[in-house]
């Protein structure tokens, strides 16, 4: 019992430990970086201070800022970087088509859809309402997506243009609840909620992100090898002794379950679900063993980074996030493409 | 080893598959023949509970398919499709090693004798030495030999081949039939050269959806039989160096 156990760990422990070290590092960075930036020394101090009553003193202000805005941040945005590259990698393996991801697939329109008709019709009640709101939306929103693929002949390509006409309607629909029931001040936070945001964000997020992130990794990490038997279609999968049908249900109800905790909480969120798992295929390769983790590590990592510089581009002002990885990832996009295209 | 009881499959409102009965015995090389159409891949599907019957059903080892899981399916049949691809840079012994999935679980992980029967497996296909290349730069008949190999890695009880000789050059054809021969295993496959379906040691004639015969080869294969299913003249011929029977085929607006 005890030795194949050591035997599925020990290449493992390795790489988890510099993984760890990475995600502590950008943690850290995350959290001392911003307009006023704290030293390390600091940072650690407020830690041991609220982790374990260290009772270093230090400034109750920067205290309060580090502790309960900056830190909450940084781990969400963390939270959901691992989501949503997660959510990519696997909608890439099982629909087979590299340009799959949450954004494109239509899950994030029907979640953002979900939690504003929660918001603007008073349904439910606060974060939790809102969640199960936009869960509610992705889900239809990729059934809907599915059915549309199906009946117009089932192939990728179908998936993706219904996909694409499914975030049209969905983010239609968001537009036009908006316009219909919520008053300008609504209209004008739920607007910038939409392009992605970190700004809200406290700790009862993390109590919602971190969990569903960590869930949603798990059931990846459980399902690598079939991921992998994906790779040459559904019925060679089968042949394989994949239980096709419910590793299906189980990879996308944790993708759009991931996918609407981080809608719900930060709003949508491009590129990320394209963009990182496309980069950790190029460093790692396409198995799906070190595929998973290396995505789950680096989307952290890039949506860290991405909140450290909505914070810092523009002095006295915070860019949305949405906007950032758009910017980073769109030029990051092209360059794999013509990087690919020159491999093959 | 597999029965198939009555069993039938509909699609587009056509019967594709239509009461096909059929014993494999253990051991035995079984060949579908049949034109193009006539239901032979997706007879090969229903055999191996990729498809599920619509009406009858199979049986291994004396178990109904559909009360195996698919994990417990495909510890003992291996299938190699007739098409398919992938756009992953996988490489050739990545695919290979997918063969091994219905073995692994998370206490016994892709292990040194795991590595063993793939390294064997790329050998007997003689992909050894493109081990490392990418899936994308790999030619027809490259690809056709990794699935086989990947099949192989699988090490069933009962290898299903959906036209294995496709795209493969004739020494390659040869080796492939010779090393099937030669496993211990039970083959049924789908093939389209007559001759060497000859070389079976039971031939199913599918014509549109129906196993209209079913024998030895030469009992099977007669002129007459080829001009109604095949739609072709066949004279034999036998080969001086052993007496095999071979055939050579005329269209039939030609006699
Ligand atoms: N999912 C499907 N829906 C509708 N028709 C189908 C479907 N699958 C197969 N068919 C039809 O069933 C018939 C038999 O198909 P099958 O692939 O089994 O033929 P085959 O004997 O393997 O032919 P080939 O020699 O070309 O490989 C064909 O006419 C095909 O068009
Ligand atoms: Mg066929």
């Amino acid at each position: 019992m005890i030795a194949p156990a050591f035997r599925v760990l020990r290449p493992v422990s390795g790489w988890s430990v510099a993984g760890a070290l990475i995600l502590a590092a950008a943690l850290l960075a995350g959290v001392s970086l911003g307009e006023t930036p704290f030293g390390f020394v600091m940072v650690l101090k407020v830690l041991a201070n609220n982790l374990w009553g260290a009772g270093y003193s230090v400034d109750p202000i920067d205290a309060g800022i580090l502790w309960s805005y900056r830190l909450p941040r940084t781990l969400v945005a963390a939270a959901c970087g691992a989501g949503l590259a997660l959510s990519g990698v696997v909608l890439q393996a099982l629909v087979r088509n590299a340009l799959a991801d949450p954004y494109l697939l239509g899950v994030s329109a029907g979640a953002g859809t979900g939690a504003v008709a929660v918001t603007v019709m008073g349904l439910g009640a606060g974060m939790i309402g809102m969640s199960a709101g936009a869960f509610a939306g992705a889900a239809l929103s990729f059934a809907l997506v599915v059915l549309l693929a199906r009946a117009a002949g089932g192939g990728s390509a179908q998936l993706v243009l219904a996909g694409i006409a499914g975030s049209q309607l969905f983010n239609a629909l968001t537009s036009f609840l908006i316009t219909k029931s919520a008053n300008a001040e609504q209209a004008r936070g739920i607007m910038y909620w939409l392009l992605g945001n970190l700004s809200g964000v406290r700790w009862p997020d993390v109590t919602l992100a971190v969990p569903a992130a960590g869930g949603g990794l798990v059931i990846c990490l459980c399902l690598v090898r079939a991921m992998d038997a994906f790779a040459f279609g559904t019925s060679s999968a089968a042949s394989l002794g994949i239980a096709v049908r419910r590793v299906q249900i189980a990879l996308i109800g944790a993708t759009t379950l991931m996918t609407a905790a981080m809608v719900s909480l930060v709003g949508s969120i491009g590129f990320v679900g394209l963009v990182i798992p496309h980069a950790m295929r190029f460093l790692v390769g396409p198995r799906h063993g070190r595929l998973v983790p290396a995505s789950a590590l680096a989307g952290a990592v890039f949506l860290i980074g991405a909140d450290i510089t909505s914070r810092v581009l523009i002095p006295g002002q915070v860019v949305p996030i949405g906007v950032v990885t758009a910017l980073v990832g769109a030029p990051g996009f092209a360059l794999i493409l013509i990087r690919n295209r020159r491999r093959v | 080893m597999l029965q198939a009881h009555d069993i039938g499959w509909s699609a587009g409102g056509r019967r594709i598959v239509d009461g096909v009965t059929l014993d494999i015995l253990p051991g035995e090389t079984f060949g579908v023949v049949g034109p193009n159409g006539s239901g032979k891949s997706s007879l090969l599907r229903l055999l191996s509970g990729l498809l599920p019957c619509a009406e009858g059903h199979v049986s291994l080892d004396g178990q109904r398919l559909t009360h195996l899981s698919r994990r417990d399916i495909a510890q003992r049949i291996a299938f190699v499709e007739q098409m398919a691809d992938t756009s992953e840079a996988l490489s050739v012994r990545d695919a290979v090693e997918l063969g091994r999935t219905p073995w692994l679980s998370a206490l016994k992980p892709f292990g040194a004798d795991d590595t063993a029967i793939v390294s064997e497996a790329l050998a007997a296909v003689e992909m050894t030495r493109m081990q490392d290349r990418r899936w994308a730069t790999l030619s027809g008949g490259e690809r056709q030999r990794v699935h086989i190999a990947r099949a192989l890695a699988q090490r069933p009880q009962l290898l299903m081949l959906d036209e294995p000789t496709n795209h493969l050059d004739i020494h390659h054809q040869l080796t492939l039939l010779r090393l099937i021969s030669r496993l211990p295993v039970t083959v049924v496959m789908a093939l389209h050269d007559l001759n060497q379906a000859m070389a079976c040691d039971r031939l199913g004639v599918m014509d549109a959806g129906r196993l209209v015969a079913c024998g030895p080869p030469g009992e099977v294969l007669t002129p007459e039989r080829l001009a109604a299913v095949f739609r072709v003249h066949a004279t034999s011929l036998r080969d001086p160096a052993d007496n095999a029977l071979l055939f050579r085929f005329h269209c039939l607006e030609d006699c």
